[in-house]
């Protein structure tokens, strides 16, 4: 029997400290297999953020700078500048990137930053306990809209990967879901083409990953998943919002 | 080179930066500080440098960090409520052990305040103005000439102790333009780079975090810290004397300030007042000892700033007795003339008769 | 005939969030009666059917799954 299917080697050999059903654990893999594939493990910088994901230094088997909460971008920028021949990735949540770093993170990708930045969309605070977050959905009850969501007082989800999409130094961005494995299988292809946008210098990457939040959904991860469906995809549609590499069709 | 060239206070210690070596500048438009921006602008594209414009000074600060990551010496500047906007940023570059140099010219406070020079952050800069256990050495030049040395000085302080280090100007002192010598770099033997990231390559991947869930690891982290705050606290204090040999009345005071106080302690010997002037050019780690010293002899410390006294505790921890230290502020950018201050002296001199 | 195929599981690493089972085709895979160190009925490859698709490996959380296929 030949193997075909085992862990990335750019992932470290420590269990996950996640939530059964976290979908943060399988975006590490993807973007572990991907680094494994473009073989770039020796030249990767990693730049996770304050939340679920703090951790991701623990798993990630590459070279990571902690950044503070929401500062991911501008430490990115700080780095990529000095040291252009490296890949550098930050792995942000909704709020890291939608809310307290939304100014760092515009202006990153309004520069045109050559550094790719996976965006963890789970429209909640995991790590403090599932407050609301900017991409929670209308109606959808966390710990801080115990009325759930209000559009005329808690505002409405924040479509920052559109809104980057708009920005000319975005060079790829594009919305994916954890829900299947085709789905995933996808996400992965578009980190894979993020990487190689930053390695061609063409600007600022984005992948955004709808993911599941079993615990602070207060769902089994199975409903977790189907809700990434039947709820998440609808506010949040999928697909490449740019690619830079591709000619305008017709 | 010993031949003088006239230079904006400004542009001096971002020719400083450059000799040193500083090769990222990040930064963010804020008067009275902006000609360092520009300088830095026009300076890095010739040397092949990097200068970012940030969003924010939050951004630019952080930039800061992954430039000192990444093992490059690196700087921003900003003033008073800029350095504000950085403080975590400073917390988190202290608690990684990155080297750093971050400037404030000082204006003045609080809020938005005004753009004239001030000495009203005297306590951010030297008692930590983020959260957590940590110091930062705190440079304070008094002229165009001391901007250029100090620099090049603070980069060498911010590799040697792996930490951020502050120069602390003022709105007058960025904008004179003065004759200065531009001096070599002096040799110093710098420790290796071996903890920045560079991409784990043949060898195990590298972490550069400040969060430390494990309590007893976070203590042993803070105390490693002090102990180095500590080697600071013995190896850096700088400071100047002037006629404070017999003088039995010693003013205590530092940048802009202490030129307008030496000003007044020339004006004052001539009507036979035996006064002198500490100038600490350290204000953290702050020359303690040298207070002591003076204080063998002097019997009152007055203490001058463009502030409504900070500075004034630390002279005052330093004596045994603080009932002989005397303040004298003025605040919110007003910058009082040298005749002022010699009739403040002239004051304390006869009520205290000495 | 469909390549024939097995998948391993580490019963350790495994939290139980039941996803492969729920994706997995041909339902090879189901939650075991014993606990694992963490307090999880781990889940459990139960039959022969497996045709390596590797679909459970994809959505596994945890990595806990290899995949084995024989031409």
């Amino acid at each position: 029997m030949k193997k075909v299917y085992t862990k990335p080697k750019s992932l470290k050999d420590a269990p996950f400290h996640y939530c059964p059903g976290c979908g943060h654990s399988i975006i590490h893999r993807l973007v572990a297999e991907v680094i494994d594939e473009l073989g770039i493990r020796d030249k990767v910088i990693g730049i996770p953020p304050a939340g679920c994901a703090v951790l991701a230094y623990n798993y990630f088997d590459v070279d990571m700078c902690e950044s503070a909460h929401g500062r991911g971008c501008a430490v990115g920028t700080g780095f990529k500048r000095a040291q252009p021949d490296k890949i550098i990735f930050t792995y942000q949540g909704d709020g890291d990137m939608a809310a307290i770093g939304t100014a760092e993170t515009l202006h990153a990708a309004n520069r045109g930053e050559c550094i790719t930045s996976i965006f963890v969309n789970n429209a909640v605070y995991g790590m403090t306990g599932g407050q609301m977050a900017p991409t929670t959905m209308l109606g959808q009850k966390t710990t801080t809209s115990p009325m759930g969501r209000r559009p005329d007082v808690e505002g409405y989800p924040l479509m920052i990967t559109d809104i980057i999409a708009t920005l000319k130094g975005a060079a790829f961005v594009a919305r994916h879901s954890l829900a299947t494995p085709a789905k995933i299988l996808a996400a992965k292809r578009s980190i894979k083409k993020a990487f190689e946008v930053q390695m061609q210098g063409l600007g600022y990457s984005l992948v955004e990953c709808l993911s599941p939040c079993p615990t602070n959904w207060k769902v089994t991860p199975v409903e977790a998943f189907k809700l990434l469906e039947t709820r998440m995809e609808k506010e949040f549609p999928l697909g490449i919002l740019k690619d830079v590499t591709k000619k305008a069709k017709g | 080179m010993t031949d003088k060239i006239l230079m904006k206070g400004t542009n001096a210690l971002g020719e400083a930066a450059v000799q040193a070596g500083c090769r990222c500048y990040f930064g963010y438009p804020i008067t009275p500080q902006n000609e360092l921006t520009e300088y830095m602008a026009k300076r890095m594209a010739e040397v092949g440098g990097v200068f970012v414009q940030g969003e924010s000074e939050t951004a630019s600060i952080n930039m800061v960090l992954g430039a000192a990551a990444s093992g490059v010496r690196a700087m921003t500047s900003s003033s008073s409520p800029g350095i504000s906007l950085k403080q975590e940023g400073i917390s988190f570059i202290a608690a990684d052990e990155l080297p750093a140099v971050i400037v404030n010219i000082m204006r003045g406070g609080p809020g938005l305040g005004n753009i004239a020079p001030s000495q009203g952050d005297y306590f951010q800069a030297t008692r930590g103005g983020g959260h957590g256990d940590y110091r930062t050495p705190v440079f304070a030049p008094a002229s165009v000439q001391e901007l250029y040395d100090i620099t090049m000085h603070a980069f060498d302080v911010a590799d040697i102790y792996r930490t951020p280090v502050i120069i602390l100007g003022d709105g007058m002192l960025g904008q004179i333009m003065e004759p200065i010598v531009l001096n070599e770099k002096p040799k110093v033997k710098l420790p290796p780079k071996d903890y920045i990231l560079d991409g784990a390559k043949g060898r195990p991947s590298r972490i550069i975090r400040s969060l430390i869930l494990d309590t007893r690891e976070m203590e042993a982290h803070n105390w490693k810290l002090k102990r180095k705050y500590d080697l600071m606290r013995k190896e850096l204090p700088m400071w100047e004397e002037f006629m404070t040999d017999d003088a039995k009345l010693v003013v205590v005071a530092y940048g802009t300030a202490a030129r307008i106080a030496k000003g007044a302690v020339k004006r004052s010997r001539k009507e036979g007042i035996s006064v002198g002037l500490l100038r600490p050019i350290t204000l953290w780690p702050f020359p303690e000892e040298a207070i002591k010293a003076v204080a063998k002899n002097a019997r009152v410390f007055l203490v001058f700033e463009m502030n409504t006294g900070q500075m004034v505790d630390d002279v005052k921890l330093a004596l045994e007795d603080n009932s002989r230290c005397v303040f004298y502020g003025r605040p919110g950018g007003e910058v009082p003339s040298p005749m002022e201050i010699s009739r403040i002296i002239g004051r304390h001199w006869v009520q205290k008769e000495l | 005939m469909a390549a024939n195929g097995m998948i391993k599981i580490d019963q350790n690493l495994c939290k139980a969030c039941e996803l492969c089972i729920n994706v997995c085709p041909d339902n090879a895979i189901k939650l075991s009666s014993s606990l694992n160190h963490k307090g999880y009925h781990p889940a459990e490859f139960v039959s022969e059917r497996c045709k390596a698709c590797a679909l459970c490996a994809i959505v596994c959380p945890e990595i806990a799954i290899e995949v084995y296929r024989d031409r």
